[in-house]
C-alpha cells in the first residue's frame, strides 16, 4: 500500500510538472496583462486540482489495467501461433482478419472514453443549445475511428503508400464541406484532432508496431506509424456525413 | 439541515458522474474481455489489477470532467472575455502563441514520438548514429511541433478575430500537405502524419475550445457554433506541414 502511494504520488507530480507550463502561462498574462483578478480563484484553484487528480488516477488505472491487457492482446493477436499457419503458408491479408476486427473495437472502444472528446462534445452541446447531442457526436467519431483504424491495419498489411489513402481522404472531406450543414464544419474539423490522445495513442501505436513486427516484409520502424493519422482523418469523414444524414432524414430546426 | 441537503445533492452529482463515467469506460472493458476470453482463448493474467485499475480509471475520469466544468471551461471563458474587453489584438496572438508553444513542448506524447523518429533518422542513416546526433534532432523535431502548434492558434485566433471561413484555410492546408509529401524524405511521412494526432492534450484541449468559443461569444458577429471551434483543427494541420519542412532540412 505504501509503495503504492508513493508511485501514485509520483503520477500526481509528474501530470504537476506537464500542467505546469500551462499553468504559467495563464497566471503571467493574467498578472502582466490581464491586471484584473480572477472571478472565482478558489473554486478555480480547486477544479485544478481536481483535473490533476482525474488525469494521474486516469493514468495510474490505464497502466495498471488496460494497458498491459491491450498491447498485450495486440501482439498475441499478430503472432503466428495464433494465426495457427506454419510461417511457410502463403499469408494473404484475409489471415489477419481478427486483426481487423480488433483493431475497429478498440478504436471504437478507446475513442469512447477519450476524455478530450468528451470536453469538447459537452461544449458543442452547451453551445449548439442541445442540437447537437454529446452522446451522438461521440458515437460518429468513434465510428470514424474504428474504421479508420481498421483500414490503417489493412494497410500495414497489405504494405500499400500511406500517401494514397491520405490524399483520397482529404479529398473525401473537402467534397463533403461542400455540401455539408455549415454549423457542423468547424467542430468536424476539431474532432479530427481530440480523437488521439490519453487513451487511444498508446494503445493504437503498440497495435501498429506490433503488426508491422509480425508481417513479413514490413519495418515496424516505417510501416508502424500512420494509424493516428487515420484515426484523425475517418472521424472528420464520420462527422460530416453524420450531419449530412441528420439534415437528409430531418432539416435541421431554424439556425440562429 | 441546509448544509447536510446541500451535501447530499454534491454528493448524487458525482455519483452520477461516476456512473456515467462507467458507461465511458464499459466498451473498452467488454471488448478487451471478449477477445481475451472468446478470441484469444487465455484467461486473464491479473483480474485484481484489472479490477482496481479500472475502478482507478473511472474515479478519474469523474474527477476531470468535475474540474473541467469547474475549472478549465471558466477559466478559458474568462481569459477570452478579458481579451476581447481589452481589445488589444497584439495581447491577444501573444497568449495564443505561447498557449500553443508552452502546452506542446512539454507533451509527453510528442517527446516519445520525437525520440522514435531520431531513432528511424539515424538508422536510416540521415543523421550521424550517435547520442548527441539523436538527442539534437528530436529536439529540434520537439522545438518544431510546438512551433507549429504555437502558429496554428495564433492563425486559429486571427480568424475567429476576422471571421474567415475555416474550410478555405484548412482545405488549403491540405493541400500544402499534399503537394510537398512527394518530397519529404520516405522515412519521416508516417511520423510527420502522426504528430498531427498527438499534439493536442486532455489539459490543452478544453482550454483552448473554451477560448475559441469564448471568443467568438464575445466578438460582434460571430457565431460560437462557426467560429468558436477550429482552433484543434490548425493545431493538427500545422505539424504536418513543420515536420516535414523539417526532414526536408535536415
Amino acid at each position: 500500500m505504501m509503495a503504492w502511494l508513493l508511485h501514485f504520488a509520483e503520477m500526481v507530480l509528474e501530470t504537476g510538472r506537464d500542467i505546469l507550463p500551462i499553468a504559467a502561462i495563464i497566471i503571467g498574462f493574467q498578472v502582466l496583462v490581464i491586471r484584473k483578478p480572477l472571478a472565482n480563484p478558489h473554486k478555480i484553484g480547486i477544479g485544478f486540482i481536481y483535473v490533476l487528480l482525474g488525469i494521474a488516477l486516469f493514468l495510474e488505472g490505464l497502466d495498471m489495467a488496460l494497458f498491459p491487457l491491450g498491447k498485450l492482446m495486440a501482439t498475441q493477436l499478430t503472432s503466428p501461433e495464433f494465426l495457427g499457419q506454419a510461417i511457410t503458408a502463403p499469408r494473404t491479408w484475409q489471415t489477419y482478419g481478427w486483426v481487423y476486427v480488433f483493431a475497429a473495437c478498440i478504436g471504437f472502444a478507446t475513442t469512447l472514453a477519450e476524455p478530450s472528446l468528451l470536453a469538447v462534445a459537452m461544449k458543442a452541446e452547451q453551445i449548439s443549445g442541445g442540437a447537437i447531442r454529446a452522446w451522438g457526436l461521440r458515437i460518429a467519431v468513434s465510428i470514424g475511428v474504428a474504421f479508420g483504424i481498421a483500414l490503417g491495419t489493412f494497410r500495414i498489411v497489405t504494405g500499400t503508400e500511406l500517401y494514397f489513402y491520405i490524399v483520397v481522404g482529404y479529398l473525401v472531406v473537402i467534397v463533403q464541406t461542400l455540401f455539408a450543414p455549415k454549423v457542423i464544419i468547424a467542430l468536424a474539423y476539431d474532432s479530427g484532432g481530440v480523437t488521439t490522445s490519453t487513451v487511444t495513442v498508446p494503445l493504437v501505436t503498440a497495435l501498429g508496431l506490433g503488426l508491422a513486427a509480425a508481417v513479413p516484409g514490413r519495418n515496424p520502424l516505417v510501416d508502424g506509424f500512420g494509424l493516428i493519422a487515420f484515426a484523425s482523418l475517418f472521424p472528420i469523414i464520420a462527422v460530416l456525413g453524420y450531419a449530412q444524414l441528420a439534415q437528409w432524414l430531418a432539416p435541421l430546426p431554424s439556425k440562429r | 439541515m441546509e448544509a447536510t441537503g446541500l451535501a447530499m445533492l454534491k454528493n448524487n452529482r458525482f455519483i452520477k458522474q461516476l456512473f456515467s463515467s462507467f458507461l465511458d469506460l464499459l466498451p473498452i472493458v467488454v471488448v478487451v474481455l471478449f477477445f481475451q476470453i472468446a478470441i484469444i482463448r487465455q484467461p486473464i493474467p491479473d483480474v485484481a489489477h484489472l479490477v482496481t485499475g479500472t475502478v482507478l480509471v473511472i474515479l478519474g475520469l469523474a474527477l476531470f470532467i468535475q474540474g473541467l466544468e469547474q475549472s478549465l471551461f471558466p477559466l478559458g471563458e474568462s481569459m477570452a472575455y478579458a481579451f476581447a474587453r481589452k481589445g488589444s489584438v497584439f495581447w491577444l496572438l501573444t497568449f495564443a502563441f505561447c498557449l500553443g508553444f508552452g502546452t506542446t513542448v512539454a507533451e509527453p506524447a510528442l517527446i516519445a514520438i520525437s525520440d522514435e523518429a531520431a531513432r528511424i533518422a539515424s538508422q536510416g542513416h540521415i543523421i550521424g548514429d550517435s547520442d548527441n546526433a539523436r538527442k539534437s534532432y528530436a529536439l529540434g523535431l520537439r522545438l518544431t511541433v510546438a512551433l507549429s502548434v504555437g502558429v496554428a492558434i495564433l492563425i486559429g485566433v486571427l480568424r475567429i478575430i476576422r471571421g474567415w471561413p475555416l474550410h478555405y484555410l484548412i482545405i488549403g492546408g491540405y493541400c500544402v500537405v499534399t503537394a510537398i509529401t512527394p518530397f519529404a524524405p520516405a522515412d519521416i511521412v508516417g511520423i510527420a502524419y502522426d504528430s498531427g494526432g498527438v499534439t493536442t492534450s486532455t489539459i490543452t484541449v478544453p482550454l483552448i475550445a473554451a477560448l475559441g468559443v469564448g471568443l467568438a461569444t464575445a466578438i460582434k458577429g460571430r457565431n460560437p457554433m462557426i467560429d468558436g471551434f477550429g482552433l484543434i483543427a490548425f493545431a493538427s494541420l500545422t505539424p504536418m506541414v513543420f515536420v516535414m519542412v523539417y526532414g526536408m532540412l535536415r
